[in-house]
């Protein structure tokens, strides 16, 4: 009885075995072939020599390391900007997306799927015709502009366009559904429950919220102002700014953020704050269309110099090299952030 | 919740402004500033050269992206979910990597290797010109599967995660083969998921411009044609373009959501007759 089991048994797992290695193959060639192939290609044309019209003569019989030596000090305004812009973008996005996620997931009710769904109904149209929308409102005849004129708040020289901030602003605005779903999804399984226990063992109001508010919020309004001013303001101006932020942080954070959502609530979403982090700052650091429509020549990020270097002077060499450089960076800083939130199986859970 | 619904109200007002300026008769060749009130552009929403031809291209890349990513995608989660191959894991972190990959430096390391395959040996010989290299549709087209993929993977393995294995298993227990099994029993239950899969496909490949600007070469496609365009012009058929895109998008994703909720409807019925079996 046994035997005549255990055969069949065997025969199924083998078979078993030759059906999953057909299910992956044609999906995992295509990935080695189109994915990871190109970008082993792009390594090797940034230590070779040559140009479209002559051919590219690389490893093994010729390497050059050449092109990475001054990378850095010749593209130092665009890592610059890419951190400013995308990082201030990607804080922005967290810090809007989050009350939305969290009022979504716990007072939304019924309308839960509604309110996702407007979250993210701006998107279901052309990315780029998102951007001319955007350009036509901040622009120097646009409504918004008018309106700040009319009432008297903005003078006439005064723009939007071309800044820094612009810039800032529409990737916020891009990015923020990128943040709002996988915050949702983290605060949608977490059981109400919780603050009522935590409550019950006496957890109040958060203690430090006032200073802890008025702390980020000073850096993050007089960090705005220092850093996404077209031109650098005098420090008196950094410092309004900063106190400004200081006295809306800590009312805000002193009055909303209880103690029960300070350390029982928060810190069970970490999963989602880390998916929402890596979903905004991987497409927020790489970009470059927002930056070329929305700024001006003084906000180009590295994907800009990336994108001319490859499509208008085809400088294929230098081109691979940074944008290789720029990847590698990137990869560094995921993987330090991984890291530091401890969080290897999170990236699992999250996807 | 003031909050959320006020942020929802900000996310719409370039939606607003879209439709707005849809209507708008600009004074000159940008429609950037508000002059008057017009149908013209709605009456004629094609009526600029070669708009309908990126347009079009821009569509069929998109169906064809959404239809081969999703037939290389569900096997793929389905094979990552459901078995304990060793080097799963390597296929895993091959799905996600591209999801962590910035999309320039995809677009990019693919226009290096297009470029290769025309001056860089093996592939001189080993790929004929004219494959790979001018680029056109189908380069577009390759680079759009590449990263659609990854994302189908994710979406049918949450499906294929959120019912237990046991169905299927009860299935061949009860003398199914593999192949019955699949169509009567796994593949009913996951259909909301591939739906899903290829409706975010299509919709991610008919965004993208990034991939697109790298791989489209000369070939007009609707974002990078209007991203040349508007150095040039903007005119108010572009904006009523964008309403078009929006109005089909949203039924397309409202029509997702009511099939889906159905399936899972069915889908639950059938577990509790199982259970109850």
């Amino acid at each position: 009885m046994e035997e005549s089991d255990a055969k069949p048994r065997r025969q199924r797992s083998r078979s078993q075995r030759w059906l999953v290695l057909v299910l992956l193959a044609p999906g995992v060639i295509w990935l080695a072939v189109f994915f990871v192939l190109p970008l082993l290609q792009m390594l090797s044309i940034s230590v070779s020599t040559g140009s479209l019209e002559t051919g590219f003569t690389g490893p093994p019989e010729y390497w050059d390391l050449s092109n990475y030596a001054d990378l850095f000090s010749r593209y130092s305004s665009n890592f610059r900007n890419s951190i400013v812009l995308g990082g201030f973008a990607t804080v922005f996005v967290l810090l809007i997306g989050y009350p939305i996620a969290y009022a979504i997931a716990t007072r939304g009710g019924r309308y839960k799927n509604l309110l996702l769904m407007l979250v993210v109904a701006p998107f279901f149209t052309s990315y780029l015709v998102r951007i001319v929308s955007w350009q036509t409102l901040l622009g120097p005849e646009g409504p918004l502009l008018s309106l700040l004129r009319n009432v008297g708040i903005a003078s006439d020289g005064f723009t939007m366009l071309g800044t820094p901030a612009a810039v800032v602003a529409g990737l916020t605005y891009q990015l923020i559904p990128f943040a709002v779903l996988p915050l949702y999804s983290a605060i949608e399984r977490l059981d109400p429950r919780l603050v009522e226990a935590a409550e019950d063992l006496y957890a109040g109001p958060w203690r430090f919220g006032y200073a802890a508010g008025a702390l980020a919020g000073g850096l993050l309004f007089g960090g705005a102002i220092a850093l996404l001013s077209r031109s650098t303001p005098p420090p008196t101006t950094i410092l309004v700014a900063a106190l400004a932020g200081a006295a809306l942080g800590s009312l805000l954070v002193g009055r909303c953020m209880s103690e029960s959502f300070v350390r029982v609530l928060l810190p069970l979403s970490a999963p989602g704050i880390f998916a929402a982090t890596l979903l905004t700052g991987i497409p927020a650091l790489g970009d470059y269309v927002n930056a070329s429509l929305l700024g001006s020549p003084d906000t180009q990020m590295v994907g800009n110099a990336i994108a001319s270097l490859f499509l208008v002077q085809n400088d294929y060499v230098s081109a691979a090299a940074l944008s290789f450089i720029g990847m590698v960076v990137l990869l560094v800083a995921v993987a330090w952030y991984t890291r530091a939130v401890g969080a290897k199986r999170v990236l699992e859970d999250a996807v | 919740m003031a909050f959320t619904l006020f942020a929802i109200g900000v996310l719409m007002v370039p939606i607003a402004v879209m439709v707005a300026f849809s209507f708008n008769d600009p004074r000159g060749r940008f429609n950037y500033s508000w002059n008057e009130f017009s149908l013209d552009a709605w009456l004629d929403p094609f009526g600029v050269p070669e708009l309908a031809t990126a347009l079009g291209n821009t569509l069929l890349v998109a169906g064809l992206a959404a239809l081969i990513a999703t037939a290389l995608g569900t096997p793929l989660a389905l094979a990552l979910t459901r078995s304990r191959l060793r080097g799963k894991g390597a296929a895993n972190v091959l799905v996600l990597i591209p999801l962590a990959t910035p999309e320039i430096n995809f677009g990019a390391a693919l226009l290096a290797f297009y470029v290769a395959t025309v001056t860089v040996q093996p592939w001189e010989t080993l790929i004929p010109k004219g494959v790979l290299f001018p680029l056109g549709l189908n380069t577009v087209l390759i680079g759009h599967v590449t990263f659609c993929v990854s994302f189908v993977v994710i979406t049918v393995r949450a499906r294929l995660l959120g019912f237990p294995s046991s169905l299927e298993e009860a299935a061949l227990d009860l003398g199914a083969t593999r192949w019955v099994a699949f169509w009567k029993v796994v593949f009913p239950l996951i259909r909301p998921g591939i739906l899903a899969g290829g409706l975010l496909a299509f919709a991610l490949s008919l965004d993208d411009f990034v991939v697109t600007n790298f791989t489209a070469g000369t070939e007009a496609m609707f974002p990078t044609w209007l991203f040349s365009l508007m150095r040039r012009e903007l005119p108010p058929q572009i904006d009523v373009v964008g309403v078009m895109i929006f109005a089909i998008s949203v039924s397309a994703a409202i029509a997702a959501t009511v099939m889906a909720s159905r399936n899972v409807q069915v889908a639950a019925t059938a577990e509790g007759e199982i259970d109850r079996a």
